[in-house]
């Protein structure tokens, strides 16, 4: 049992944004931010994380709702994952996005996971999640990309020394709904495009999205550019619950008289950061939504991949759900 | 023991810490008295004293690191548990499902997995599941918690749900059996008459090793009236 004991830590439950950032900048890279704790506490079971003062932003309430704008919707960071898979107003406007929450783990992680905690969740590579020290943890290799490595899970595009996978069922649905990310510190506010969000190794190996110490996501902004679109979501994992996404996929189209007149379209679990497929999106604009389409899709989707000695299933995986995107949205 | 036993005492605590830690009786598992360890934690519950962290760090003392700080959580908290305010001293990262089964003596809650991948610690926070081994005490002193013990009702009747099953053979080993139970309490809270497929929705985050699946949907569909 002794590992799945925590290290000690001090907790701070802030009741509003102001006391959080004070605390939070403070305690610069010895603090945690807590949302629903769902990704945080394994890590501090498995002590390999061992946050000298952890921020529990739950008790904030003003993070937690889902607000029509003039111009779209706003979701607080700390709204649940249950409560965004239900809501009305995103079923309406933005189905996409409540799938994607709907797919998420499982019903009591989605009950209290956050789907700010669902996208500054960490990779799930079981090097780095066992605490190896590996590149991402600050060392100087890569156990999954070797010839025993266990790579089934990992990477298709765009390694540079990790082959670690953007894990979250949210953030492809977010980049497909051009989402901004509203990020906050002591100096000010920041509104970031999902798509920039995200990072991959080239930028920092060490982290997976833009936050740094100090940065709290308080906001989700969808505009209503894809309000009522035709929407397709789809995940691909071992089991229905629990497992993360092999491959999912989720696009945003719009269609006139059988003509494919916009589309955007995002995959997860194919590169560090949720992928975003803008080949498939200029092959496919402008043509008839049909079998050709939807091959030809497929075909550019998987342009420049290089599989690793266990994950090229992913290919062919990857291929037919953009097709059935195109073909079933 | 007497029965006003307070951990904060510090008197208490080294009493505690002989017992624990001590030679002879203590390391065979005996207090003095004969009393077995085992014995002397639940009569420490059962007198309703503040509980302590004292015996579940034994053994850890030098992994883990106290790190008072002002404007930090206090650890002496009160936790309303299936309509009953406990008082209860709780560490900052300490788990729901280690308060409710090692400070307040309900280990009807489970510890499966320990990593939210099982559903054996699933209770209701204001009626909605989660697994409390993955929760923080701290975060849940404004809830109200419900555990299995919570169930029946005063005069020790099993809730319908409990009844159902039964009747339905549900459990084959039962170690899954509680969180299967409160997540089909909190399915019936919310969907009174739920379909077969709703009811394997809800119950979806809770694995049962013996594969009791197709039982417990019937005994979710009894307990609906629906069977
Ligand atoms: C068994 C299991 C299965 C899972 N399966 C899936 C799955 O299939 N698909 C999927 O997408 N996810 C899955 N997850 C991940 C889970 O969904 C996420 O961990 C959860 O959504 C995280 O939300 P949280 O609020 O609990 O995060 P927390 O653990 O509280 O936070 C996660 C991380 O984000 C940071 N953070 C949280 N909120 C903010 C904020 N507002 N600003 C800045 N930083 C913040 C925290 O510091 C932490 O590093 C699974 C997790 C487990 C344990
Ligand atoms: S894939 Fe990334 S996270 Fe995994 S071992 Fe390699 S460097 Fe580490
Ligand atoms: S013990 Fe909590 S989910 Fe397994
Ligand atoms: S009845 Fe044995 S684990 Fe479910």
């Amino acid at each position: 049992m002794a590992k799945d004991m925590m290290s000690g830590f001090a907790l701070y439950q802030p009741t509003d944004l102001k006391n959080a950032l004070s605390l939070i900048t403070k305690f610069g890279s010895d603090g945690w931010i807590l949302a629903g704790g769902y990704d945080s506490l394994d890590w501090f079971k498995d002590r390999i994380k061992r946050p000298k003062a952890v921020i529990d932003l739950s008790g904030i309430t003003g993070l937690r709702d889902v607000r029509e704008t003039n111009n779209g919707i706003e979701i607080g960071a700390l709204t649940t994952l249950t409560e965004i898979h239900q809501n009305s107003l995103i079923k309406q406007k933005f189905n996409l996005l409540s799938e994607a929450a709907g797919k998420v783990a499982s019903p009591q992680i989605r009950n209290y996971g956050t789907i700010g905690g669902n996208v500054c969740q960490d990779t799930r590579c079981w090097y780095y999640r066992y605490g190896l020290d590996c590149y991402r943890a600050g060392g100087n290799t890569c156990y999954a990309d070797t010839p025993q490595g266990l790579n089934r899970e990992h990477c298709l595009f765009n390694a540079d020394r990790c082959v670690a996978v953007s894990p979250s069922d949210t953030a492809p649905a977010l980049i497909a709904l051009e989402a901004e990310m509203i990020v906050v510190n002591q100096t000010g506010e920041q509104a970031i495009a999902a798509e920039d969000f995200f990072i991959g190794p080239g930028i920092d190996i060490e982290r997976m999205t833009v936050l740094k110490p100090g940065d709290v996501l308080t906001t989700i902004r969808i505009p209503n550019t894809w309000a009522g679109a035709q929407f397709y979501f789809e995940k691909v994992a071992d089991r229905n619950t629990w497992d993360f996404a092999l491959v999912n996929i989720a696009s945003a189209m719009k269609i006139k008289d059988n003509v494919i007149i916009e589309i955007r379209m995002a995959c997860g679990g194919v590169e560090c950061v949720p992928k975003r497929l803008t080949v498939v999106e200029n092959v496919v604009r402008g043509n008839p939504r049909d079998e050709e389409t939807a091959q030809l899709a497929a075909n550019s989707a998987s342009r420049g991949a290089t599989p690793l000695n266990q994950n090229h299933f992913k290919i062919p995986l990857m291929e037919n759900l953009v097709k059935r995107a195109i073909r079933e949205a | 023991m007497s029965s006003n036993v307070n951990f904060y005492d510090p008197g208490a605590d080294s009493a505690l810490e002989e017992l624990e830690e001590g030679t002879g009786a203590a390391r065979t598992g005996l207090g003095r008295n004969g009393t077995s360890r085992r014995a002397f934690i639940k009569g420490i519950i059962a007198a309703g004293a503040t509980v302590s962290a004292g015996f579940m760090l034994h053994g850890l003392a030098g992994c883990t690191r106290e790190v008072p700080v002002r404007g930090a959580v206090e650890r002496l908290i009160s936790l309303n548990v299936n309509g009953t305010v406990r008082r209860v001293d709780v560490l900052p990262q300490e788990t729901l499902a280690m308060t409710l089964r090692y400070k307040l003596g309900l280990t009807g809650t489970k510890l499966g997995c320990d990593r939210s991948e099982c559903g054996a610690c699933t209770v209701l926070l204001d009626d909605v599941t989660t697994y409390a081994c993955s929760t923080l005490t701290h975060t849940v002193r404004k809830s109200q918690i419900t555990t299995i013990e919570g169930l029946q009702a005063a005069n020790g009747d099993l809730h319908p749900v409990q009844q159902a099953f039964i009747d339905e053979l549900g459990p084959q080993c039962g170690f899954c059996t509680p969180g299967q139970i409160m997540s089909t309490i909190a399915l019936l809270k919310s969907s009174p008459r739920p379909t077969r497929e709703e009811a394997q929705m809800a119950l979806s985050g809770n694995l049962c090793r013996c594969g009791a699946y197709d039982h417990y949907l019937n005994s979710v569909m009894r307990a609906a009236g629906e069977a």
